[in-house]
């Protein structure tokens, strides 16, 4: 029981980083159709202004919310230097901008920072607490509260205020948001600019307990566009279920099946899942993206 | 004006051909490298460019090695063994170099060695693991301690505790795979058993599935990671986040201040082998190496304002060894080149004392690895 609670803590935290990097996908996706292969740098972001902030001494909290100004100012600048000079251009013309767009911030960040990898300090110390024989860290439920807070503040933002609303009408029908008077090209700008900020959000929380690096985005993309993809890709929901399911099915074949087949068992799962059901998890067949 | 024509003439053909006698005979020794400067593994090839360049100039301001001047040229492969290879046909064909140092990492290592096999230029290389002089190829040589070593340093202390029984957690890395399988070869001979074994692939961010079943595995009394890069540094985290409370072994992998900032305090009480240079201020003084160390240390960390570590240290006995060798055979000469650096005897380098031979293109043994143990965030001498 001991051992079943401790995988479920690990994947639960890994799962939580995952869920962040796949919602940034859906909201761009929503809103543009892009998948936006520059998600995970948004993350490495976060965590290496803060690093590199907080190092320069400035106090943590206002490291990180220069990390979150810096990440947002990046992700908008993305959009209106990249995406909407091409907006003519088809999603997969514009997703290979992104990628491009990614190897850019890659080694824009290699040079400004360095290559090693950095730490922060644990916001909240680092004596693990003991739940039934499992040991939890308490930044690990930082990282729970602060990617729950985050998924309800996006709803919130999604379904009651009007900048929300005018993304899901983006996202239902384009010409009919642009008919009804909604600036959509804004509106694709707003939704980079949530997305850099989600990304960062995580990339602050996670880098006490995972470590960061100019590269550490790549792969934390990759495991976010697993996850957006389980959780159909354009479903919020989705996107924080197919996390957390990606993160869990990784600590539970480490911790149960083997360690050396971890990511293949997780990620035979999902094509799995995909084979049976085309949409994802949450996905509705046929029906258009929201 | 036709006299000064004919006075300038003669004398400025004099000066041509002095300037052409002096340049065959003092042409550039031409010294090759590929490193991995960017990439994944930029923590070996940076400060092993920064040491090259560092001690290149400091050769050619005290003269030159036999009165010629080093060229060094340094190619950036970021470890990507396709890349190396292009770049060590560069160097035989564009270059025309005289010996070569690198590659960084043992993949580019192994890419490259068939080459300057076959075009008869001696290599000398940066990476660690075994394959690379064993068997031994007649061109190749290298600095850094073998992956063997380390296991059989780590069984050597896990002996004088009289802990037999560990568990091993490995990266699968090119360096955590090979090192884990040498631990397994010399297993035996030190009477460890290997009761419990997991991995973790080189970017994962959290190990505490893994450890939680080395945690449960009954007998385990010692716990090995053979890897490195950021991975040990969370194994560390998780280890001591899971209260496991056997001795943690790191590998030489590890051997930077960089894995005791990432691991912060947990990584207290952890023990690794590792290079004398790291604690070069805490030997003693009758120490041989004492002297090579600290004036690296000092020489490295005044001119780069960066720590010392032990993977420039690999780069500068390599330069050192290859300058040695070309001294003693009064040229570049290929060849001559490559015999001496077989018959390097009773170097004094920042990795141990070299003692090569035909059969050995290390010349390291054991005593070459010191037993460090993390005390306060810094390296202590392990009794």
């Amino acid at each position: 029981m001991a051992e079943f609670l401790q995988f479920a803590f690990s994947g639960l935290t890994v799962g939580a980083i995952y869920a962040l990097v796949a919602l940034g996908f859906t909201l761009i996706y929503n809103a543009s159709g892009v998948i936006n292969f520059a998600q995970g740098e948004f993350v490495m972001l976060g965590g290496m202004v803060t690093v590199f902030t907080h190092a320069a001494g400035v106090p943590l909290p206002l490291a990180a919310l220069i990390a979150l100004v810096v990440a947002i100012i990046v992700g908008l600048a993305l959009y209106r230097l990249a995406i909407e000079p091409a907006r003519g251009a088809s999603p997969v013309t514009l997703i290979i901008i992104t990628i491009g767009a990614s190897i850019l911030l890659r080694g824009g960040a290699s040079l400004t920072f360095d290559k090693s990898f950095h730490s922060l300090p644990p916001f909240a110390g680092s004596k693990p607490l003991m739940i039934g024989g499992a040991a939890l860290l308490p930044q690990s439920l930082i990282v729970l509260a602060g990617a729950g807070a985050i998924v309800i503040a996006l709803w919130y933002f999604l379904t009651r205020t009007l900048s929300g609303k005018a993304i899901l009408a983006t996202a239902a029908n384009r010409l009919a948001a642009r008919l009804v008077g909604i600036n959509t090209n804004a509106v694709v700008g707003l939704s980079f600019g949530v997305s850099a900020a989600i990304g960062a959000l995580g990339g602050i929380l996670m880098t006490p307990i995972t470590l960061t690096s100019y590269d550490s985005g790549t792969l934390l993309a990759l495991k976010g566009f697993a996850a957006a993809m389980l959780g159909s890709m354009g479903n919020p929901l989705g996107a924080v279920v197919g996390g957390l399911t990606v993160g869990l099915l990784e600590a539970f074949s480490a911790g149960y099946i083997s360690s050396s087949y971890k990511d293949a068992v997780a990620f035979l799962v999902i094509l799995g899942v995909l084979f049976l059901m085309p949409q994802g998890l949450f996905g509705r067949g046929g029906m258009e993206r929201v | 004006m036709k006299r000064h024509l004919r006075m300038t003439l003669p004398s400025m053909l004099a000066a041509a051909a002095f300037l052409t006698a002096a340049s065959t005979a003092y042409a550039d020794i031409k010294i090759g490298s590929i490193l991995a400067v960017t990439g994944p593994a930029s923590f070996l090839g940076d400060p092993e460019k920064k040491t090259l360049e560092m001690y290149v100039d400091q050769i050619n301001a005290a003269g030159g090695v036999n009165g010629q001047k080093i060229k060094l040229t340094v190619y950036d492969s970021g470890g990507n063994p396709n890349k190396a290879k292009t770049f060590a046909t560069r160097l035989i064909e564009q270059d025309q170099v005289d010996a070569v140092i690198g590659d960084s990492t043992t993949g580019a290592t192994l890419a490259i060695m068939p080459v300057f096999e076959d075009a008869g230029v001696p290599l000398i290389s940066l990476a660690g693991a075994i394959q690379v002089i064993q068997p031994v190829r007649k061109w190749v040589f290298k600095t850094p301690h073998t992956d063997t070593m380390a296991c059989e340093k780590i069984f050597e202390d896990l002996k004088k505790h009289n802990q037999t029984k560990i568990a091993l957690i490995s990266g699968t890395g090119g360096f955590g795979k090979s090192m884990s399988a040498e631990c397994h070869k010399v297993a035996g001979q030190y009477g460890i058993q290997i009761v419990h074994e997991e991995s973790y692939g080189p970017n994962d961010n959290d190990m505490t599935p893994q450890l939680t079943n080395i945690k449960n595995a009954a007998g385990v009394q010692a716990v090995v990671n053979p890897g490195f890069g950021q991975g040990p540094a969370i194994v560390t985290r998780n280890y001591r986040q899971l209260g496991i409370k056997v001795p943690l072994y790191e590998s030489h992998g590890v051997a930077s201040k960089q894995y005791i900032k990432l691991a912060g305090d947990a990584a207290n009480g952890v023990r690794l082998p590792a290079a004398a240079l790291l604690v070069a201020d805490k030997l003693p003084a009758s120490d041989p190496q004492k002297k090579v160390v600290e004036g690296y240390k000092t020489t490295y960390e005044k001119k780069t304002g960066q720590e010392v570590s032990t993977f420039g240290g690999h780069a500068y006995d390599a330069l050192m060894i290859l300058v040695d060798a070309m001294k003693r055979a009064g040229s570049a000469d290929k060849a001559k080149v490559r015999d001496e650096i077989e018959k390097t005897k009773g170097f004094v380098g920042t990795g141990g004392v070299v003692n090569m031979s035909a059969k050995d293109h290390l010349g390291l043994d054991l005593t070459a690895f010191r037993m460090l143990e993390i005390k306060n965030g810094d390296w202590t001498l392990a009794n």
